[in-house]
């Protein structure tokens, strides 16, 4: 049994969100850098948690990225996994990094891949899908628990206004959020291991984007809030009612 | 070439996010100087022709009741082979569950531009450019469709429904549907409440409210505004509310009309995931909370206290 669980780099979750460069790039001066919290928390801390129950199972981390996305690689590796691989390019756009990753995975036959939700920082929930029809594997979209028997994969995924569960043969791809798995800490031996993991890196193949970031924007600031004394609950309802016209 | 609106259906109807995406398309179709049509995969109870009404011209239905069920795979296919049949070049999805699944496979499959997380319609003025949300909601981005066949998710709740008045014509088609890989062994519905992703009102609680026997009020409050209920990620991870309530950066993102923030503290990983929210209500015992920071009414005061109040208020509103 192969996994390969795909890891991003975001900032993190307290980053002041700017743009310089006539609003074309992020200011990424001062960020902080971190596991994107889907693929940490979620995907990749189930797949530990496979590998725990069963010894046999090879764990693979991917990348696409330049090297500066290497520590956060290696965090990766300190929770756990036998190997990463970085595919050396910069693109932004969803489907080249969806295609590096399935040209990789073509290669190496895993039975199953698991990617976050989505990104917190491009938000596009999009690379699973994509990598999952390059392939053309079956695709379990915001999984929130997995479970493998064999190589029959039961996984519960969102509905609207609830969940469903679903069986699957293998190979499959899912990406995971919220429910799959509780978050952990790497520990020191896992930091000290993960120094020693092979981290390989590969370049990517040629393909082209489909879509281009032309700027970005903030939203306008709130007007400010409108504070209603503690005693006077009904003058909020009526302000929601006539004036916000909400209720 | 005309533009393709997918319809999503569930428990036989036609989902409401999903009249945002005719709509959507509509309005896109008239600023292309083109028409729009809708496609539904599998059966619905309701009145296709009926679709007319948003001002959709031809309504495309491939009527296997295989495709009731969600597979994204055996999904694609069938839509890719109607976009072959339609020559359609332009795609709209509501960016719902199944949006979500299907939109970036198709975007694989035709080697078409997708842009996810829409939020407004695409400036044509030079290229083909879409406003989406990034960063969580704290910014927006401006992307290119670079291709010609052109694929838009949009927010669910970033749209408002517009009905024109007609009757659309209607077409069977008859594609092959392949076999799903996937077995669908059970469906947990939330019966009786409104799903989250769609509510108009949301009522939020967080660890302010000191345990899960407090969400009675908060309960009683959703279900006079016919709201749904959510939380903060803590309690969630307490188990005082289902997983499925968490409301935030690693939770589900909403944009309800009204979000109502109970003892919450609105730190940046919640606002992420509600600031798109049309009007923000805050009541927190704590005059300096954060989230008042982005409110547009708040209460400083204890929830205990405030919030009996609001429900025989709104009680009184509606008549009860
Ligand atoms: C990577 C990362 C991702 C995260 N993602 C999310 C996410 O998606 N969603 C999320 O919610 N959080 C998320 N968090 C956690 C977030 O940082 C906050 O810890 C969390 O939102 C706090 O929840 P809270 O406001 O319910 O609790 P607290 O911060 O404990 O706030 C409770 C509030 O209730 C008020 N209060 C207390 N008693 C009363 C009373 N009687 N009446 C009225 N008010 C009262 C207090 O003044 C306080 O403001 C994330 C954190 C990290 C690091
Ligand atoms: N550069 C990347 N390298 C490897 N995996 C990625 C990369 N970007 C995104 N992913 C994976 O794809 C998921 C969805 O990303 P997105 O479609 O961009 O929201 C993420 O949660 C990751 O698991």
């Amino acid at each position: 049994m192969k996994i390969l669980v795909c890891i991003s780099k975001t900032p993190d979750t307290t980053a002041k969100i700017a743009f310089t460069d006539n609003n074309t790039k992020f200011a990424a001066d001062g960020v902080q850098w971190i596991l994107n919290p889907y693929d940490e928390w979620y995907a990749l801390v189930r797949a530990l948690e496979l590998k725990e129950k069963d010894g046999s199972i090879v764990l693979h981390l991917i990348n696409v990225g330049g090297a500066d996305a290497e520590p956060v690689i290696r965090k990766a590796l300190a929770l756990g996994g036998d190997e990463a691989i970085r595919v050396n390019t910069d693109s932004r756009d969803s489907f080249s990094i969806a295609a590096q990753i399935a040209a990789y995975a073509k290669t190496a036959a895993y039975d199953l891949i698991l990617t976050g939700k989505e990104t917190i920082d491009f938000n596009g929930s999009s690379i699973g899908a994509m990598v999952a029809e390059l392939l053309d594997m079956p695709y379990i979209a915001l999984a929130t628990k997995f479970d493998l028997n064999g190589t029959t994969a039961t996984v519960t995924r969102e509905i609207e206004g609830g969940e469903e569960v679903a069986e699957a043969g293998l190979p499959l791809v899912v990406s995971c959020q919220k429910g799959m798995a509780e978050a952990r800490i790497p520990n020191m031996r896992g930091i000290m291991a993960a120094r020693t993991k092979p981290l390989k890196v590969i370049e990517g193949v040629a393909v082209e984007a489909l879509t281009a970031i032309s700027s970005f924007s903030l939203p306008p600031a709130k007007a400010g809030v409108k504070m209603i004394p503690a005693d006077q609950a009904e003058e909020l309802v009526r302000l929601l009612h006539e004036e916000a016209r909400a209720i | 070439m005309p533009v393709l609106i997918y319809v999503d259906h569930a428990d036989n109807h036609i989902k409401k996010s999903s009249f945002e995406a005719l709509t959507y398309g509509v309005d896109l179709a008239s600023a292309m100087g083109t028409t729009a049509d809708a496609v539904v995969l599998g059966t619905v109870a309701d009145n296709l022709a009926s679709l007319g009404k948003y001002g959709i011209k031809k309504v495309y239905q491939v009527a296997d009741a295989k495709l009731n069920t969600l597979d994204a795979q055996v999904f694609t296919q069938v839509i890719g082979e109607v976009i072959a049949n339609t020559g359609s070049d332009t795609i709209v999805f509501s960016g719902n569950v199944t949006g979500k699944a299907v939109a970036p496979r198709l975007s694989a499959r035709l080697k078409a531009g997708l842009v996810t997380g829409a939020v407004g319609l695409p400036d044509l003025s030079s290229g083909f450019t879409v406003k989406k949300t990034v960063f969580s909601g704290k910014a927006f981005a401006f992307v290119q469709l670079l291709t010609t066949i052109k694929i838009i998710s949009i927010n669910p709740n970033s749209y408002s429904t517009k009905e024109v008045g007609g009757t659309a014509e209607t077409r069977q088609l008859s594609i092959p549907v392949p076999d799903s890989k996937l077995k669908v062994t059970a469906t947990n519905k939330v019966s009786g409440s409104v799903p989250l992703s769609e509510a108009e009102i949301v009522v939020s609680g967080g660890r302010g409210l000191k345990g899960p026997e407090n969400w009675g009020m908060v309960e009683e409050l959703a279900g006079l505004l016919g709201a749904a209920t959510a939380c903060s990620r803590p309690v969630a991870d307490s188990h005082w509310r289902p997983h499925h309530e968490h409301v935030g950066q690693t939770g589900l993102a909403i944009a309800p009309n009204l979000y109502i923030a109970i003892g919450i503290s609105g730190a940046i990983q919640h606002l992420a995931g509600v600031n798109r929210s049309k009007v923000i209500v805050v009541i927190n015992k704590d005059p300096e909370a954060p989230f008042f920071k982005a409110a547009d009414y708040g209460i400083a005061g204890d929830a205990f206290e405030v919030v009996p109040k609001i429900i025989e208020a709104v009680k009184k509103l509606k008549g009860k």
